[in-house]
This record gives C-alpha cells, structure tokens and sequence, in this order.
C-alpha cells in the first residue's frame, strides 16, 4: 500500500482518494522535448495514466489583433505568417482573399492557379512535418530525416517565388510581387517528379509497421459528433469521418475548377489522423499537377496580379520615371488606398483547418477589428477530453497528431 | 467565393421573426452574409433554437469574438454559425453595457465556446454568465486591463519623439 504523505512541503502534490489510491502531479511543460512547442499541461497522474489535465496557453501570445489595429492592410501579411508558420503561405494567401472580398477586387484565373500552387505546397509541406514529427513521437526518426530534404525543396521553391523561406510575407492584395521566373517553374515540375516516391518511401516505413500501428491505432480517438461540437476542421475532423473542406463547402480562389477527394477516416484516432494528411498530400499533388495544364492553356504568360492593382506596388522603373506610378506607390506605402465600410469573413481551408479571418473596417487606413479564427487553437481545447484515461506516452502522440501549432495557438 | 443564398436567409429572417418577434433585427450592412442582432438576454435561446430548428440546422459555431463600440460605450460579442447540413453561414451579434457588460454563456450549447469566451473575456472584460472557467487564457492572470478595447493604447504613451497624427489612427 502507498505511504500517505499528508502534512509538510509535498502534501499540496499528492491527492489521496478513499482507495487509498496515489495521485502526482505532473507538469508537462512549459518547455518539453515531446510537445515541439511551448505548451504547459498540469497533469494528475495514477501512475502513468491520465486522471486529469489542465492546459496552459499563451506563452507565446504577441496580441496580433490588437498590432492588427494599427497597421495598414499590406502591412498584416508578416502578423499572419507568424500564425502558423510551418505554412505561412496558406495564412498570406488567406488573408489577401479576405482583403479582396473586401474591396471586391475580382482576380483572373491565372493568379488564383498561381496561389493555388503555392497553396498546396504550403498544404503539403505543413501535413510533412506533422506526420514525420508522428513519427519521432513513437520512436521512428528515420522518416522525419528522409522527408525534411522534401520540405528543405518546397522552401527553396518559396525562396525562389518571394525571396523567404519560413515566414514568407508571400503576394500581395491582389496577386503576386512579381511573375514566377523560370527556375521556379523548373523546381516545382521537379518537385511534382520526385515527391511521390519520397512520400511513398516514408509511408512504406510506417503505414504497415507493426509497433507504428500499435502505438497509433485507438490512441487519442475522438467521436465525430463531440468533435463537431468542440469545433474541429480540417485532418483533425475529417479523420473523425465528417468530410468538411472548406475548399469543396464555400469553395474559393477557383477550387471548384479542380477534381480532388477530400480523405476521411472513421475513428478519429491518430493512425486515421496520419493517413488522412498522407492522402491529403497525394491530393495536393494532383491539385498541383492539374494547375500546372491548366496554366498551360492559358495563352497569358505575364499576369501575376488583379486588374485592379489597388495594393500592387507598380514597376521600381516606373516609380522613378512616371508621376503617377509614383504616387501610387506612396498611396500604398503610406495606406492611402480608399478602403470601403463594412465586414467580411473570409475563411480558407489552412493545414490545420478553417482559417477564417473577421475584417471589420470603418474606412481607416487599418482595419478596426481584425479577429483571425485558429483551428489549433479552437480544437485543442478537446485535449483534455481525449487523452483522460490514456498513458502519458499515448498524450504525447495524440499532442503531435493534432498538430497544434504554439503560433498559432497564441496568436 | 461565398455564394449569396437568398432562399435560406430568408428562411432563417421568417423563422426567428415568428419565434423571437421584437427581440431580433436583420440588417446586411455590405456585408457577406445575413447579420443578425439580438439583445443580449436573449442570445442563449436564440442559438439553441437555430442550433435545434429541423429547418436550419447550424450545428458548428464557426467562431465568436468580442467587439468594442467605444462611441456608444458597449461592448458586444460576435459569433458566425454554420449549417454543414444546408451550407449556410450567418453572423449574430449582441452589443452590453460597457459597465455592466455580461451575456449568457454558450459553453452548454457548444463546448468550443469555451476557450473563445475566456478570450472575449481576457480582451474586453465581458462576463460571461454561467461560464464554467471564466479566467484569463492567453495573457497572464495579474492583468487588470482588457486589452483590446479602444482606450487600451498599443504603444508606449510617454515617447515623445513618434508623431501619429499625420496618419490616421
């Protein structure tokens, strides 16, 4: 039988029930090598099952709706990469289209096929980390270091399109800053070659193995009607068998154009959660793939933003050589641009799901309130629901296949 | 892009007339979907009867954020609701007093609610009623501001050597 401590300096950490059970209490966190990210969980222990979590949030909150309040529209772009930064370009994008709806600037297909290129490599690149980060958890290394030379490419694609690599500030309301260059076109073809076989060699090391399966299968399972209520969108929902995509709902920058599945899974659990982003990956590629002939039949080669360049920089050459190029740009520089009254919400399917953004704007420079809905931070509040009654090892995978992003989280 | 549906906000302007007549009123403000707004009493109900209605159906509180009108001295609370069931979207609103600004929680209708009302609540200092856990969530608990209200200022206020007043807000 357990000794009871019940006076002096450990009794405030030792929880004694009338079965003569013994509870610790056990910090996860703020800081841990297991939860790739700053993220604090309180945990009442039975040994190493769960009896009880409590969440700490906002370790790394930079108040961004409310610096939001105070920057012109172009200038909230870099606020956005910072949310979920392993696919800052579905955040960029994301919150151009809301701005566009706004000011109802209409964008020619070519510049939607472009952003969604770039959009899925974003897709693909964050579903990467998080299924190759799934199996660090459970013990495999090997797969993240054969995958990360994969993303390693995508971002040299982003360098080769923007200029960054993490944190991409990517486009411009409107479109793009300039024109994909050939060596672009070149690396994302390539890209499209050789992915497939590098995701079929990391899905060949773990969808069929054994102890994999063991570690995943019924671990951190979610029923579809408890995850409807506490909110969850994207893989996370989909793997619990509800097939809501933004992308196909409340479809946007030309989706509809597209053929693609949207993968479910049936148990909510975290080996569906693997396979769902392993398939949504293929798809991805398929949406690439298809962009890439229909850009081909396209005849215009040069159009890279809307018609309505109301927040495209023009032409350095013309800025110094042209008045009204000037003045434009210093109207943009300095957030000039005529801005309508009203309110919009934009969402977009981002990697982790539903990322909506809630524009009101008075007419200022700024906008005067921006709220951005953030799946990781709407759906890990379930964590607690989810893992009570596992293993404390079980709660690290399920933390890892929700794929909770601390920026994200934090806003 | 989000397709306009006259058909069932129409439905959902019928409906609500005919169960909360005079507490509700519909305004589309260029806006991107039917704007609802309510008082704050009745708020709770009113999500309950669309979340239950067999017509409507708007089974996923897509989000809910607080607002600050400094102009009328209130404070108010957004939330977009989705229908997956008829692909419909609409936004509800309901503005409190700033002094006494409390509205009933919707943690028992969706338990999503909760970390976003505990956000509302650590920004703008709405009370929201019946709340299981209603604290600070992401700044830290020894604040005694509210953020994300208008007098709150963003930046240091005793520099002297930045000039704002060429620029807008």
């Amino acid at each position: 039988m357990a000794q009871q401590f019940n006076t002096g300096y450990w009794a405030k950490d030792i929880v004694s029930s009338e079965e003569h059970k013994e509870y610790n209490i056990l910090n996860v966190g703020p800081t841990h090598p297991a939860t790739h990210g700053v993220f604090q969980n309180v945990m009442l222990m039975d040994g190493e099952f769960i009896v009880e979590t409590e969440q700490t949030i906002g370790y790394i909150h930079r108040a961004f709706e409310k610096i939001a309040e105070r920057r012109p529209f172009y200038q909230i772009t870099p606020l956005t990469d910072r949310l979920n930064y392993c696919s800052s370009p579905l955040n960029n994008m994301g919150w151009h289209m809301t701005v566009e709806k706004l000011l109802g600037i209409e964008t020619s297909k070519r510049v939607d096929y472009l952003r969604i290129i770039v959009m899925e490599l974003a897709r693909i690149a964050d579903h990467l980390i998080c299924n190759s980060v799934i199996g660090v958890d459970s013990g495999a290394l090997t797969g993240f270091t054969y995958l990360f030379q994969s993303r390693e490419f995508i971002y040299e694609i982003y360098e080769e399109i923007c200029g960054s690599r993490l944190t991409t500030n990517m486009g411009r309301i409107g479109g793009f800053e300039r024109n994909f260059s050939d060596k672009a076109w070149d690396k994302i073809r390539y890209f499209l070659k050789t992915y497939p076989a590098h995701l079929q060699e990391f899905e060949n090391l773990l969808s069929r193995n054994r102890i994999f399966m063991d570690r995943t299968i019924n671990v951190g399972a979610f029923p579809a009607d408890r995850a409807l209520a506490y909110g969850f969108t994207g893989p996370n929902l989909r793997a619990c068998g509800v097939d809501y995509d933004v992308r196909v709902m409340n479809p946007y920058c030309s989706y509809e154009d597209f053929d693609f599945i949207i993968p479910i899974g049936q148990n909510g659990d975290t080996y569906d959660r693997f396979m769902v982003r392993q398939e949504e990956m293929k798809q991805s590629l398929h949406i690439i793939q298809q962009a890439l002939d229909k850009l081909d039949k396209i005849p215009d080669k040069e159009t890279f933003y809307a018609a309505d360049p109301r927040f495209v920089l023009p032409p350095k050459e013309k800025v110094y050589n042209n008045m009204e190029a000037l003045i434009w740009h210093f109207k943009i520089v300095m957030g000039e641009t005529d801005i309508p009254v009203g309110e919009v919400y934009h969402s977009i399917e981002a990697a982790n799901g539903e990322l909506g953004f809630y524009l009101v704007s008075d007419g200022g420079r700024t906008p005067s309130r921006l709220h951005f809905r953030r799946p990781c931070f709407i759906y890990y509040q379930a964590y607690p629901e989810m893992v009570t009654g596992n293993m404390l090892s079980d709660a690290v995978l399920t933390m890892s296949s929700m794929n909770v992003i601390a920026g994200e989280l934090d806003a | 892009m989000y397709r306009f549906n006259p058909y069932r906000d129409q439905l959902v302007i019928q409906k609500l007339s005919d169960h909360f007549p005079d507490v509700v009123q519909f305004h589309e403000r260029s806006s991107d979907m039917l704007c609802v707004t309510v008082g704050n009493e009745f708020i709770h109900d009113l999500l309950l009867f669309l979340r239950n209605d067999a017509d409507l159906q708007f089974n996923f509180l897509t989000t809910l954020c607080g607002m600050h009108y400094p102009e009328t001295n209130q404070l108010g609370v957004v939330y977009h609701l989705h229908s997956f069931v008829n692909n419909h979207r609409i936004r509800i609103k309901t503005a409190t007093d700033q002094e006494q600004a409390t509205v009933p929680t919707i943690t028992t209708i969706w338990p999503a609610a909760n970390w976003m009302e505990r956000e509302a609540y650590d920004f703008f200092g709405i009370i929201f009623d019946g709340h299981p856990n209603l604290k600070r969530i992401l700044n830290m608990d020894d604040m005694t501001d509210f953020p994300l209200r208008k007098d709150f200022p963003l930046e240091d206020q005793t520099r002297e050597d930045k000039d704002d007043s060429m620029f807008g807000r």
